[in-house]
């Protein structure tokens, strides 16, 4: 054993049959490993790569959210753990986004170049309008971090409550993401809470803006719970109470206008147009570009 | 009300895949032994590295001092008779 080389690294890198690369780590899985590609017959495409455009897009914007923090965080810490759930995110968003146009190859936005792939023409080159994120994940949490955890902790303890049902689902690729997913979200979920009732259950101060902050995530809780179903609701319901109640946090209403439409339905804020204006920026004026 | 605003300093200790023993592979801050593990996971588990972390704090350890190194190391740096090199270990002891 190597126990002694000068980089501790090195003695804890697994060899994986030359993919080793020190920056990027060694062993991965491949979530899809294994797994026919081809949709099942039986399986109602358009629903199929709804549900996929759907989930792709929460963890897209929601990931460029989190990613806005780096270099903003108040530890490095706190910045890297932020930074890797966005990363998580990204990853999650590249497979959904890749399944939704395999599914419905008309998701493809026309105006994206050929030789641009899926996932990215998906990303880069659609409008506002044609995004099916929910709102709660386009939100500017103006660099509140507390605003940035409380978000964080609504949305992944609702997406891990979805995901953890769409490992059953009918499409084998879809259960493969969702099942990928499912570790990565009980850990970010794990992350969120954590911090919820420190700040819930810390000083005067943190209390009171860690209750504006959940108060404020809380906005998107009737949009999220009109496209769930009732067991969804139930479970995410009783994990925000608990982790309420540890948190020494009351509840607050302040109810999101629903409308019958919600970000599924392309209802967005002005604050996704910002976003994505920074976000689609380079890929749009560079559609050339490679790194 | 006075507060320290840093937090204290960790040590932070993987165990790889196929490693037998944790290794030191740096440090951090966290306020509490829970929140440094989170933070030893984030920042040095992050490349696939390891399936097991301790974290101690780094005031908890106690140092030999350079002062003493003649002291402590020189005596053992010519009794070659200690290692078990003058024996044969059999093929089927692993991890020696």
């Amino acid at each position: 054993m190597a126990h002694e080389d000068e980089n501790a690294y090195e003695s804890l890198a697994v060899a994986a049959g030359g993919e080793e690369r020190w920056a990027f780590g060694t062993g991965f899985d491949d979530p899809l490993a294994g797994v026919d590609t081809t949709v099942p017959a039986g399986v109602d495409v358009r629903a199929l790569a709804r549900e996929c455009l759907g989930a792709g897009d929460d963890a897209l914007i929601l990931s460029q959210r989190l990613a806005l923090w780096v270099s903003n965080a108040h530890e490095l810490e706190d910045e890297v753990a932020l930074a890797n759930i966005a990363l998580d995110l990204l990853g999650q968003a590249r497979l959904l986004l890749t399944r939704a146009a395999q599914a419905d190859p008309a998701l493809r936005p026309a105006q994206a170049p050929g030789h641009v792939p899926d996932e990215d023409a998906l990303a880069y080159w659609r409008d506002a309008e044609q995004f099916a994120n929910v709102r709660l994940a386009e939100l500017d949490d103006e660099h509140d971090f507390a605003k940035c955890i409380a978000r964080l902790f609504v949305l992944t303890t609702w997406r891990l409550a979805v995901m953890a049902r769409l490992v059953d689902s009918p499409d084998p690729v879809l259960a493969a993401i969702a099942a990928k997913a499912v570790t990565e979200l009980s850990y970010h979920r794990e992350y969120a809470a954590g911090w919820v009732i420190r700040l819930g259950d810390g000083t005067d101060l943190s209390h009171e803006r860690m209750h504006e902050a959940l108060a404020w995530a809380w906005f998107g809780h009737d949009e999220l719970f009109e496209i769930s179903d009732p067991d969804v609701r139930a479970e995410v319901s009783r994990v925000v109470e608990d982790v309420r109640e540890a948190a020494t946090l009351v509840r607050r209403e302040q109810r999101c206008p629903v409308n019958s439409r919600s970000g599924r339905d392309g209802e967005h804020t002005e604050d996704l147009v910002t976003l994505l204006a920074e976000m689609q920026a380079v890929a749009r004026a560079n559609p050339e570009a490679t790194w | 009300m006075s507060l320290d605003a840093s937090w204290p300093l960790w040590e932070v200790f993987v165990r790889g895949k196929r490693g037998l023993n944790h290794v030191h592979v740096g440090s951090l801050h966290a306020a509490d032994a829970d929140m440094a593990l989170h933070h030893a996971r984030d920042l040095y588990t992050r490349r696939n590295e390891g399936v097991s972390i301790w974290v101690v704090r780094a005031a908890d350890i106690t140092a030999s001092s350079p002062d003493e190194k003649d002291a402590f190391f020189a005596p053992s740096g010519d009794k070659v008779y200690r290692h078990p090199t003058f024996y044969a270990i059999p093929d089927d002891i692993p991890h020696i």
